[in-house]
Protein backbone atom coordinates (compact mmCIF):
# COMPACT_ATOMS: atom_id res chain seq x y z
CA UNK A 1 0.00 0.00 0.00
CA UNK A 2 1.59 3.64 -0.72
CA UNK A 3 1.41 5.82 1.98
CA UNK A 4 -1.06 9.03 2.26
CA UNK A 5 0.53 11.00 4.68
CA UNK A 6 4.25 10.24 5.52
CA UNK A 7 7.16 12.04 7.87
CA UNK A 8 10.77 11.30 7.18
CA UNK A 9 12.91 11.79 10.52
CA UNK A 10 10.34 13.96 11.61
CA UNK A 11 12.17 16.71 14.43
CA UNK A 12 10.48 19.21 16.22
CA UNK A 13 11.58 21.37 19.14
CA UNK A 14 10.08 24.13 21.09
CA UNK A 15 12.63 26.56 21.22
CA UNK A 16 15.79 24.94 23.06
CA UNK A 17 14.08 21.79 23.88
CA UNK A 18 14.22 19.13 21.52
CA UNK A 19 10.54 17.31 21.26
CA UNK A 20 10.63 14.43 18.85
CA UNK A 21 13.89 13.00 17.37
CA UNK A 22 13.30 11.52 13.90
CA UNK A 23 9.85 10.49 13.70
CA UNK A 24 8.90 8.14 10.86
CA UNK A 25 5.43 7.19 10.30
CA UNK A 26 2.65 6.77 7.70
CA UNK A 27 -0.86 6.06 7.21
CA UNK A 28 -2.43 4.61 3.83
CA UNK A 29 -5.45 5.33 2.50
CA UNK A 30 -8.31 4.38 4.44
CA UNK A 31 -6.31 3.13 7.05
CA UNK A 32 -6.97 3.83 11.10
CA UNK A 33 -3.57 4.21 13.19
CA UNK A 34 -3.36 4.66 16.28
CA UNK A 35 -0.60 6.54 18.13
CA UNK A 36 -0.04 5.74 21.83
CA UNK A 37 2.19 6.99 24.41
CA UNK A 38 2.53 8.19 27.96
CA UNK A 39 1.84 11.73 28.86
CA UNK A 40 4.80 14.05 27.04
CA UNK A 41 5.76 11.35 24.52
CA UNK A 42 5.26 13.75 22.41
CA UNK A 43 1.98 12.42 20.69
CA UNK A 44 0.34 15.98 19.68
CA UNK A 45 4.03 17.31 19.16
CA UNK A 46 4.00 14.63 16.35
CA UNK A 47 0.30 15.74 14.96
CA UNK A 48 0.81 19.61 15.51
CA UNK A 49 4.65 19.41 13.87
CA UNK A 50 2.78 17.50 10.36
CA UNK A 51 -0.40 20.65 10.85
CA UNK A 52 2.08 23.28 10.19
CA UNK A 53 2.05 24.45 13.63
CA UNK A 54 5.59 23.75 14.77
CA UNK A 55 8.43 24.78 12.22
CA UNK A 56 9.79 21.43 10.28
CA UNK A 57 11.63 20.84 6.91
CA UNK A 58 9.57 20.30 4.00
CA UNK A 59 10.85 17.31 3.20
CA UNK A 60 9.81 15.53 6.68
CA UNK A 61 6.07 15.54 5.99
CA UNK A 62 4.74 14.36 2.54
CA UNK A 63 1.45 14.04 1.38
CA UNK A 64 1.10 11.55 -1.64
CA UNK A 65 4.96 11.44 -2.07
CA UNK A 66 5.05 15.59 -1.90
CA UNK A 67 6.91 17.50 0.55
CA UNK A 68 4.60 19.86 2.67
CA UNK A 69 6.23 20.34 6.00
CA UNK A 70 6.32 23.80 7.43
CA UNK A 71 3.60 24.50 5.05
CA UNK A 72 0.91 27.19 6.83
CA UNK A 73 -2.06 25.02 8.65
CA UNK A 74 -4.83 26.45 6.19
CA UNK A 75 -2.37 25.29 3.43
CA UNK A 76 -2.47 21.71 5.60
CA UNK A 77 -6.24 21.67 5.17
CA UNK A 78 -6.90 23.12 2.13
CA UNK A 79 -4.94 19.63 1.10
CA UNK A 80 -7.01 17.22 2.40
CA UNK A 81 -5.09 16.99 6.19
CA UNK A 82 -7.86 17.89 9.38
CA UNK A 83 -7.28 17.68 12.52
CA UNK A 84 -9.44 17.56 16.25
CA UNK A 85 -7.03 19.01 18.40
CA UNK A 86 -6.40 18.29 21.84
CA UNK A 87 -8.84 20.25 23.75
CA UNK A 88 -11.20 20.46 21.11
CA UNK A 89 -10.55 24.04 20.84
CA UNK A 90 -13.80 25.09 19.83
CA UNK A 91 -14.96 28.60 18.33
CA UNK A 92 -16.75 29.56 21.80
CA UNK A 93 -19.72 32.67 21.43
CA UNK A 94 -20.53 31.06 18.19
CA UNK A 95 -23.30 28.35 18.04
CA UNK A 96 -22.80 24.68 17.43
CA UNK A 97 -24.03 25.03 14.12
CA UNK A 98 -21.89 28.38 13.16
CA UNK A 99 -19.25 26.25 14.34
CA UNK A 100 -19.92 23.51 12.31
CA UNK A 101 -20.26 25.84 9.23
CA UNK A 102 -17.38 27.46 9.55
CA UNK A 103 -15.85 24.08 7.88
CA UNK A 104 -18.37 24.11 5.36
CA UNK A 105 -17.70 27.59 4.73
CA UNK A 106 -13.90 27.00 3.99
CA UNK A 107 -14.60 23.60 1.91
CA UNK A 108 -16.72 25.62 -0.55
CA UNK A 109 -13.87 28.44 -0.59
CA UNK A 110 -10.94 26.13 -1.04
CA UNK A 111 -12.74 23.71 -3.74
CA UNK A 112 -12.32 20.99 -1.74
CA UNK A 113 -15.36 18.39 -2.11
CA UNK A 114 -16.21 15.20 -0.13
CA UNK A 115 -18.77 13.15 1.11
CA UNK A 116 -19.83 15.01 4.13
CA UNK A 117 -22.56 17.30 4.61
CA UNK A 118 -24.29 19.14 7.63
CA UNK A 119 -27.31 16.60 6.85
CA UNK A 120 -24.93 13.66 6.85
CA UNK A 121 -23.43 14.61 10.00
CA UNK A 122 -26.84 15.47 11.63
CA UNK A 123 -27.57 11.85 11.37
CA UNK A 124 -24.24 10.04 12.73
CA UNK A 125 -24.71 12.35 15.38
CA UNK A 126 -28.32 13.30 15.92
CA UNK A 127 -27.56 15.42 18.91
CA UNK A 128 -25.71 18.46 16.56
CA UNK A 129 -29.09 18.92 14.54
CA UNK A 130 -31.11 18.76 18.28
CA UNK A 131 -28.63 21.30 19.72
CA UNK A 132 -27.57 23.18 16.59
CA UNK A 133 -28.44 27.00 17.95
CA UNK A 134 -27.00 26.33 21.59
CA UNK A 135 -23.81 28.05 22.19
CA UNK A 136 -21.11 25.24 21.80
CA UNK A 137 -19.89 26.11 25.51
CA UNK A 138 -23.09 25.05 27.28
CA UNK A 139 -22.86 21.51 25.57
CA UNK A 140 -21.05 18.35 27.55
CA UNK A 141 -18.49 17.53 26.99
CA UNK A 142 -19.12 14.24 24.80
CA UNK A 143 -21.14 16.69 22.88
CA UNK A 144 -18.57 19.06 22.18
CA UNK A 145 -16.33 16.27 20.70
CA UNK A 146 -18.86 15.52 18.55
CA UNK A 147 -18.38 18.91 16.95
CA UNK A 148 -15.07 19.29 17.24
CA UNK A 149 -15.19 15.82 14.68
CA UNK A 150 -17.34 17.10 12.82
CA UNK A 151 -16.02 20.30 12.54
CA UNK A 152 -12.66 18.58 10.73
CA UNK A 153 -15.22 16.12 8.76
CA UNK A 154 -16.56 18.92 7.27
CA UNK A 155 -12.96 20.00 5.67
CA UNK A 156 -13.13 17.17 3.45
CA UNK A 157 -9.92 15.46 5.02
CA UNK A 158 -8.30 12.53 3.42
CA UNK A 159 -6.53 12.53 6.48
CA UNK A 160 -7.96 12.83 9.88
CA UNK A 161 -5.75 13.26 12.71
CA UNK A 162 -7.48 13.21 16.81
CA UNK A 163 -5.72 13.86 19.47
CA UNK A 164 -7.37 12.48 22.41
CA UNK A 165 -11.13 12.59 21.52
CA UNK A 166 -11.99 9.95 24.60
CA UNK A 167 -10.65 11.72 27.29
CA UNK A 168 -12.51 12.42 30.26
CA UNK A 169 -15.41 10.76 28.74
CA UNK A 170 -18.02 8.37 29.92
CA UNK A 171 -17.36 4.81 28.64
CA UNK A 172 -20.94 4.83 27.26
CA UNK A 173 -19.76 8.21 25.13
CA UNK A 174 -16.58 7.07 23.69
CA UNK A 175 -18.44 3.72 22.33
CA UNK A 176 -21.20 6.37 20.47
CA UNK A 177 -17.45 8.70 18.72
CA UNK A 178 -16.05 5.43 18.36
CA UNK A 179 -19.11 4.20 16.15
CA UNK A 180 -18.69 6.62 14.19
CA UNK A 181 -15.08 5.35 13.17
CA UNK A 182 -16.45 2.83 10.43
CA UNK A 183 -18.59 5.50 8.44
CA UNK A 184 -15.58 7.64 8.45
CA UNK A 185 -13.01 5.65 6.80
CA UNK A 186 -15.50 4.12 4.34
CA UNK A 187 -14.74 7.81 2.85
CA UNK A 188 -11.86 6.24 2.22
CA UNK A 189 -10.66 8.90 4.99
CA UNK A 190 -6.91 7.81 6.99
CA UNK A 191 -7.44 8.06 10.41
CA UNK A 192 -4.50 8.43 13.39
CA UNK A 193 -5.96 7.93 16.68
CA UNK A 194 -3.84 9.66 19.49
CA UNK A 195 -4.84 8.13 22.37
CA UNK A 196 -3.82 7.00 26.05
CA UNK A 197 -6.36 4.20 26.57
CA UNK A 198 -4.31 1.27 25.10
CA UNK A 199 -7.11 -1.17 24.69
CA UNK A 200 -8.82 1.17 23.13
CA UNK A 201 -5.88 2.46 20.54
CA UNK A 202 -5.57 -1.60 19.67
CA UNK A 203 -9.42 -2.46 18.93
CA UNK A 204 -10.21 0.57 16.71
CA UNK A 205 -6.98 0.43 14.77
CA UNK A 206 -5.53 -1.95 12.03
CA UNK A 207 -1.67 -0.60 13.00
CA UNK A 208 -0.20 1.21 15.71
CA UNK A 209 2.99 3.21 16.92
CA UNK A 210 3.98 3.74 20.33
CA UNK A 211 6.56 6.81 20.84
CA UNK A 212 8.39 7.35 23.65
CA UNK A 213 10.17 10.46 24.96
CA UNK A 214 9.93 12.02 21.22
CA UNK A 215 10.83 8.15 19.49
CA UNK A 216 8.87 5.46 17.91
CA UNK A 217 9.42 2.42 20.17
CA UNK A 218 7.49 -0.01 18.80
CA UNK A 219 5.56 -0.35 15.35
CA UNK A 220 3.40 -2.84 14.05
CA UNK A 221 -0.41 -4.82 13.45
CA UNK A 222 -2.25 -3.93 16.30
CA UNK A 223 -3.86 -7.31 16.45
CA UNK A 224 -0.57 -8.81 16.80
CA UNK A 225 0.94 -7.27 19.00
CA UNK A 226 1.05 -8.16 22.89
CA UNK A 227 0.79 -6.34 25.91
CA UNK A 228 4.28 -7.05 26.88
CA UNK A 229 5.40 -5.08 23.90
CA UNK A 230 3.69 -2.87 24.75
CA UNK A 231 3.90 -2.11 28.21
CA UNK A 232 8.40 -2.00 27.12
CA UNK A 233 7.55 0.48 24.11
CA UNK A 234 5.60 2.58 26.70
CA UNK A 235 8.10 2.62 29.52
CA UNK A 236 11.27 2.23 28.17
CA UNK A 237 13.47 -0.94 25.86
CA UNK A 238 14.37 -0.90 22.49
CA UNK A 239 12.85 -0.13 19.52
CA UNK A 240 10.44 -3.43 18.48
CA UNK A 241 9.23 -4.48 14.88
CA UNK A 242 6.33 -6.85 14.95
CA UNK B 1 -40.30 70.34 25.05
CA UNK B 2 -36.48 71.97 25.85
CA UNK B 3 -35.44 68.15 26.81
CA UNK B 4 -37.14 66.38 23.70
CA UNK B 5 -35.17 68.68 21.41
CA UNK B 6 -32.07 67.87 23.67
CA UNK B 7 -33.13 64.26 23.29
CA UNK B 8 -33.53 64.21 19.62
CA UNK B 9 -30.38 66.48 18.70
CA UNK B 10 -28.75 63.95 21.30
CA UNK B 11 -29.68 60.89 18.72
CA UNK B 12 -28.25 62.81 16.05
CA UNK B 13 -24.88 63.24 17.42
CA UNK B 14 -25.00 59.71 18.46
CA UNK B 15 -25.57 59.03 14.82
CA UNK B 16 -22.19 60.87 14.44
CA UNK B 17 -20.39 59.13 17.09
CA UNK B 18 -21.62 55.69 15.64
CA UNK B 19 -19.72 55.94 12.89
CA UNK B 20 -16.54 55.79 14.78
CA UNK B 21 -17.77 53.38 16.55
CA UNK B 22 -18.42 50.57 14.35
CA UNK B 23 -14.86 49.91 13.32
CA UNK B 24 -14.05 50.10 17.30
CA UNK B 25 -16.85 47.23 17.74
CA UNK B 26 -14.88 44.94 15.14
CA UNK B 27 -11.54 45.98 15.82
CA UNK B 28 -11.91 46.02 19.57
CA UNK B 29 -15.01 44.29 20.27
CA UNK B 30 -14.31 41.23 17.92
CA UNK B 31 -10.71 41.22 16.90
CA UNK B 32 -9.42 42.22 20.39
CA UNK B 33 -7.06 44.77 18.97
CA UNK B 34 -6.83 48.05 20.45
CA UNK B 35 -6.23 50.42 17.84
CA UNK B 36 -4.90 53.88 19.33
CA UNK B 37 -4.90 55.32 16.18
CA UNK B 38 -8.61 54.72 15.79
CA UNK B 39 -9.29 58.48 15.69
CA UNK B 40 -6.13 59.72 14.09
CA UNK B 41 -7.15 57.93 11.09
CA UNK B 42 -10.71 60.07 11.40
CA UNK B 43 -8.82 62.88 11.19
CA UNK B 44 -6.03 62.22 8.57
CA UNK B 45 -8.87 60.68 6.06
CA UNK B 46 -10.49 64.28 6.86
CA UNK B 47 -7.56 66.13 5.77
CA UNK B 48 -7.15 64.24 2.59
CA UNK B 49 -10.97 64.91 1.86
CA UNK B 50 -10.61 68.44 2.44
CA UNK B 51 -7.43 68.79 0.70
CA UNK B 52 -9.21 66.82 -2.57
CA UNK B 53 -12.20 69.17 -2.44
CA UNK B 54 -10.03 71.98 -2.33
CA UNK B 55 -7.79 70.78 -5.22
CA UNK B 56 -9.94 68.90 -7.34
CA UNK B 57 -13.41 70.92 -6.46
CA UNK B 58 -14.63 67.56 -5.51
CA UNK B 59 -18.36 67.62 -3.72
CA UNK B 60 -18.89 65.78 -0.78
CA UNK B 61 -20.26 62.89 -2.76
CA UNK B 62 -16.82 62.77 -4.99
CA UNK B 63 -15.23 63.28 -1.87
CA UNK B 64 -16.86 60.20 -0.51
CA UNK B 65 -16.23 58.16 -3.17
CA UNK B 66 -13.05 58.42 -3.49
CA UNK B 67 -12.59 58.48 0.52
CA UNK B 68 -14.02 55.19 1.25
CA UNK B 69 -11.88 52.75 -0.92
CA UNK B 70 -8.43 54.83 0.15
CA UNK B 71 -9.64 53.88 3.88
CA UNK B 72 -10.19 50.57 3.05
CA UNK B 73 -7.09 49.99 1.46
CA UNK B 74 -5.42 52.37 4.35
CA UNK B 75 -6.59 49.74 6.72
CA UNK B 76 -5.84 46.61 4.82
CA UNK B 77 -1.98 48.22 4.77
CA UNK B 78 -2.35 48.86 8.46
CA UNK B 79 -3.19 45.67 9.53
CA UNK B 80 -1.03 43.91 6.97
CA UNK B 81 2.09 46.29 7.72
CA UNK B 82 1.59 46.44 11.18
CA UNK B 83 -1.05 44.58 13.26
CA UNK B 84 -0.45 41.25 11.98
CA UNK B 85 2.95 41.35 13.32
CA UNK B 86 1.37 42.10 16.50
CA UNK B 87 -1.66 40.24 17.09
CA UNK B 88 -2.15 37.54 19.38
CA UNK B 89 -3.76 36.76 23.25
CA UNK B 90 -1.86 39.74 24.31
CA UNK B 91 -3.70 43.08 23.53
CA UNK B 92 -0.59 44.84 25.01
CA UNK B 93 1.57 44.58 21.39
CA UNK B 94 -1.02 45.80 19.20
CA UNK B 95 -1.53 48.76 22.04
CA UNK B 96 1.96 49.67 21.74
CA UNK B 97 2.12 49.80 17.99
CA UNK B 98 -0.69 51.63 17.57
CA UNK B 99 0.24 54.28 19.88
CA UNK B 100 3.55 54.77 18.04
CA UNK B 101 1.42 55.07 14.95
CA UNK B 102 -0.53 57.58 16.63
CA UNK B 103 1.83 59.92 17.40
CA UNK B 104 3.70 59.56 13.78
CA UNK B 105 0.12 60.11 12.16
CA UNK B 106 -0.57 63.35 14.07
CA UNK B 107 3.23 65.30 12.86
CA UNK B 108 2.72 63.99 9.81
CA UNK B 109 -0.75 65.97 9.71
CA UNK B 110 0.72 68.66 11.63
CA UNK B 111 3.89 68.73 8.34
CA UNK B 112 1.50 68.57 5.80
CA UNK B 113 -1.55 70.53 7.38
CA UNK B 114 -0.46 72.41 9.98
CA UNK B 115 -2.73 72.81 13.43
CA UNK B 116 -5.56 74.71 11.78
CA UNK B 117 -8.49 73.81 11.73
CA UNK B 118 -10.70 73.14 8.45
CA UNK B 119 -13.83 72.07 7.31
CA UNK B 120 -15.23 70.31 3.72
CA UNK B 121 -17.48 72.73 2.37
CA UNK B 122 -20.98 70.81 1.70
CA UNK B 123 -22.67 73.70 -0.82
CA UNK B 124 -25.04 74.16 1.72
CA UNK B 125 -26.30 71.26 2.88
CA UNK B 126 -24.77 71.80 6.26
CA UNK B 127 -27.17 74.68 6.98
CA UNK B 128 -30.08 73.04 5.74
CA UNK B 129 -32.80 72.15 8.41
CA UNK B 130 -36.30 71.06 8.91
CA UNK B 131 -38.82 72.32 11.52
CA UNK B 132 -41.12 69.50 12.89
CA UNK B 133 -43.43 70.60 15.32
CA UNK B 134 -41.47 73.29 16.91
CA UNK B 135 -38.12 71.51 16.61
CA UNK B 136 -35.84 72.45 14.08
CA UNK B 137 -33.68 69.59 12.90
CA UNK B 138 -30.59 69.63 10.87
CA UNK B 139 -30.65 68.07 7.41
CA UNK B 140 -27.13 66.78 7.60
CA UNK B 141 -27.18 65.00 11.02
CA UNK B 142 -30.24 62.98 9.92
CA UNK B 143 -28.48 62.29 6.95
CA UNK B 144 -25.23 60.85 8.87
CA UNK B 145 -28.04 59.26 11.68
CA UNK B 146 -29.61 57.30 7.81
CA UNK B 147 -25.62 55.96 6.94
CA UNK B 148 -24.60 55.28 10.82
CA UNK B 149 -28.31 52.97 10.74
CA UNK B 150 -27.58 51.50 7.35
CA UNK B 151 -23.59 50.69 7.95
CA UNK B 152 -24.44 48.89 11.42
CA UNK B 153 -27.27 46.86 10.18
CA UNK B 154 -24.81 45.66 7.24
CA UNK B 155 -21.92 45.11 9.69
CA UNK B 156 -24.52 42.92 11.82
CA UNK B 157 -25.46 41.16 9.05
CA UNK B 158 -22.21 40.71 7.95
CA UNK B 159 -20.55 39.60 10.84
CA UNK B 160 -23.61 37.15 11.98
CA UNK B 161 -24.53 36.16 8.14
CA UNK B 162 -22.02 35.53 5.77
CA UNK B 163 -18.80 33.48 5.21
CA UNK B 164 -16.27 36.15 6.02
CA UNK B 165 -18.16 37.19 9.75
CA UNK B 166 -17.95 33.78 10.48
CA UNK B 167 -14.58 32.93 9.52
CA UNK B 168 -13.33 36.32 11.48
CA UNK B 169 -15.65 35.04 14.29
CA UNK B 170 -13.78 32.01 14.48
CA UNK B 171 -10.35 33.92 14.29
CA UNK B 172 -11.40 35.93 16.98
CA UNK B 173 -12.44 33.02 19.36
CA UNK B 174 -9.15 30.68 18.36
CA UNK B 175 -6.57 32.07 16.14
CA UNK B 176 -4.98 28.30 15.60
CA UNK B 177 -8.55 26.50 15.68
CA UNK B 178 -9.41 28.79 12.78
CA UNK B 179 -6.31 27.83 10.84
CA UNK B 180 -6.80 24.49 11.34
CA UNK B 181 -9.96 24.84 10.38
CA UNK B 182 -8.78 26.06 6.73
CA UNK B 183 -9.14 29.82 8.08
CA UNK B 184 -6.13 32.12 6.82
CA UNK B 185 -6.39 34.42 9.79
CA UNK B 186 -3.84 37.00 8.45
CA UNK B 187 -6.34 37.43 5.19
CA UNK B 188 -9.50 37.57 7.31
CA UNK B 189 -8.20 40.06 9.49
CA UNK B 190 -6.68 42.24 6.77
CA UNK B 191 -9.81 42.17 5.22
CA UNK B 192 -11.62 42.94 8.53
CA UNK B 193 -9.16 45.68 9.57
CA UNK B 194 -10.07 46.88 5.91
CA UNK B 195 -13.66 47.36 7.02
CA UNK B 196 -13.43 49.15 9.95
CA UNK B 197 -11.33 51.58 8.53
CA UNK B 198 -13.17 51.71 5.24
CA UNK B 199 -15.99 53.05 7.65
CA UNK B 200 -14.01 55.62 8.91
CA UNK B 201 -13.63 57.18 5.28
CA UNK B 202 -17.46 57.94 5.72
CA UNK B 203 -16.99 59.17 9.39
CA UNK B 204 -14.35 61.46 8.06
CA UNK B 205 -16.60 63.21 5.19
CA UNK B 206 -19.35 63.73 8.22
CA UNK B 207 -17.17 64.92 10.79
CA UNK B 208 -15.30 67.23 8.49
CA UNK B 209 -18.96 68.80 6.97
CA UNK B 210 -20.39 68.49 10.89
CA UNK B 211 -17.54 70.81 12.20
CA UNK B 212 -13.92 71.57 11.81
CA UNK B 213 -10.88 69.38 12.09
CA UNK B 214 -7.43 69.73 13.34
CA UNK B 215 -4.61 67.30 13.58
CA UNK B 216 -4.74 66.84 17.17
CA UNK B 217 -8.20 65.97 17.23
CA UNK B 218 -7.99 62.51 17.10
CA UNK B 219 -8.15 61.98 20.93
CA UNK B 220 -11.54 62.50 21.33
CA UNK B 221 -12.99 59.92 18.82
CA UNK B 222 -10.55 57.78 19.92
CA UNK B 223 -12.77 58.50 23.03
CA UNK B 224 -16.14 58.34 22.18
CA UNK B 225 -15.60 55.43 20.03
CA UNK B 226 -13.95 53.35 22.68
CA UNK B 227 -16.98 54.21 25.26
CA UNK B 228 -19.78 53.45 22.49
CA UNK B 229 -18.19 50.04 22.65
CA UNK B 230 -18.02 49.80 26.18
CA UNK B 231 -21.50 51.29 27.21
CA UNK B 232 -22.75 48.86 24.37
CA UNK B 233 -20.74 45.92 25.62
CA UNK B 234 -17.69 44.11 23.87
CA UNK B 235 -18.39 41.78 20.27
CA UNK B 236 -22.19 43.52 19.63
CA UNK B 237 -22.48 45.78 16.73
CA UNK B 238 -25.84 47.21 17.65
CA UNK B 239 -24.50 47.02 20.92
CA UNK B 240 -22.20 50.01 19.73
CA UNK B 241 -24.79 51.75 18.14
CA UNK B 242 -26.82 51.98 21.09
CA UNK B 243 -23.69 52.92 23.04
CA UNK B 244 -23.33 55.70 21.01
CA UNK B 245 -26.78 56.76 21.17
CA UNK B 246 -26.69 56.72 24.88
CA UNK B 247 -23.36 58.95 24.64
CA UNK B 248 -24.92 61.42 22.34
CA UNK B 249 -27.59 61.98 24.29
CA UNK B 250 -26.12 62.16 27.65
CA UNK B 251 -23.90 64.61 26.01
CA UNK B 252 -26.92 66.56 24.39
CA UNK B 253 -28.78 66.98 28.18
CA UNK B 254 -25.83 67.51 29.91
CA UNK B 255 -25.15 70.36 28.01
CA UNK B 256 -29.03 71.38 28.19
CA UNK B 257 -27.92 71.86 32.24
CA UNK B 258 -24.49 73.94 31.71
CA UNK B 259 -22.76 74.00 28.16
CA UNK B 260 -19.63 73.29 30.02
CA UNK B 261 -20.84 69.79 31.40
CA UNK B 262 -22.04 68.23 27.58
CA UNK B 263 -18.78 66.56 27.18
CA UNK B 264 -18.07 65.35 31.02
CA UNK B 265 -21.74 64.32 31.47
CA UNK B 266 -21.10 61.54 28.30
CA UNK B 267 -18.46 60.19 30.23
CA UNK B 268 -20.12 60.27 33.46
CA UNK B 269 -22.76 57.78 32.33
CA UNK B 270 -19.72 55.83 30.74
CA UNK B 271 -18.23 55.29 33.63
CA UNK B 272 -21.86 54.73 35.69
CA UNK B 273 -22.24 51.93 32.63
CA UNK B 274 -18.73 50.82 33.38
CA UNK B 275 -19.33 50.23 37.46
CA UNK B 276 -22.48 48.60 37.56
CA UNK B 277 -22.69 46.79 34.10
CA UNK B 278 -18.98 46.37 33.23
CA UNK B 279 -19.79 44.15 30.67
CA UNK B 280 -21.66 46.61 28.58
CA UNK B 281 -25.69 47.06 28.16
CA UNK B 282 -25.24 44.08 25.57
CA UNK B 283 -22.82 42.33 26.54
CA UNK B 284 -22.77 38.41 27.91
CA UNK B 285 -22.12 37.53 31.50
N1 LIG C 1 4.40 24.62 24.10
C1 LIG C 1 5.39 23.88 24.62
N2 LIG C 1 6.53 24.46 25.01
C2 LIG C 1 7.54 23.71 25.53
N3 LIG C 1 7.50 22.39 25.69
C3 LIG C 1 6.38 21.76 25.30
C4 LIG C 1 5.26 22.47 24.75
N4 LIG C 1 4.30 21.57 24.47
C5 LIG C 1 4.77 20.38 24.83
N5 LIG C 1 6.02 20.48 25.32
C6 LIG C 1 6.86 19.37 25.78
O1 LIG C 1 7.05 18.49 24.69
C7 LIG C 1 6.97 17.15 25.14
C8 LIG C 1 5.91 16.41 24.35
O2 LIG C 1 4.66 16.96 24.69
P1 LIG C 1 3.32 16.51 23.97
O3 LIG C 1 2.26 17.46 24.39
O4 LIG C 1 3.57 16.34 22.53
O5 LIG C 1 3.08 15.10 24.64
P2 LIG C 1 1.85 14.12 24.48
O6 LIG C 1 2.40 12.81 24.08
O7 LIG C 1 0.81 14.71 23.62
O8 LIG C 1 1.33 14.03 25.97
P3 LIG C 1 -0.17 13.97 26.54
O9 LIG C 1 -0.58 12.55 26.48
O10 LIG C 1 -0.01 14.45 27.95
O11 LIG C 1 -1.03 14.86 25.73
C9 LIG C 1 6.71 17.20 26.63
O12 LIG C 1 7.93 17.03 27.30
C10 LIG C 1 6.18 18.57 26.86
O13 LIG C 1 6.52 19.04 28.14
MG1 LIG D 1 -1.10 15.37 23.91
Amino acid sequence: MTAVLSTHGLIARYGDFQALYGVDIDLAEGEAVALIGANGAGKSTFLRAVMGLLRVAPDMVRLKGQPIGGMATDRMVQMGISIVPEGRRLFTGMSVEDNLRVAVDQAQRMGRKGGWSLARLQALFPILKDKARTPVESLSGGQQQMVAIGRALLCQPSVLLCDEISLGLAPKVIREIYAALPEIRAQGTAVMLVEQDVGLAQSASDRLYCMLEGRVTLSGRSAEVTRDQIGAAYFGGSHAVV
Amino acid sequence: MQWFDALVQGVLLGGMYAQYALGMALMFGVMRIVNVSHGDLVILLSLIGISLASSFGFGPVTVMVALVPLAVILGWLLQKAILNRVVGDDPLPSLIATFGLSLALQNLMLQIWSANSRSLPGGGIESKSIQIGGIYIGLLPVIVLAFAIGLTFALDLMLKRSRFGRALRAAAADVEAASMTGINPRRVYAAATAIAVGILGFAAVFQSLRSTVAPADGGAQLIYAFEAVIIGGMGSVWGAFIGSMVLGISQAIGFRIDPGFGVLAGHLVFLLVLATRPQGLFGKG
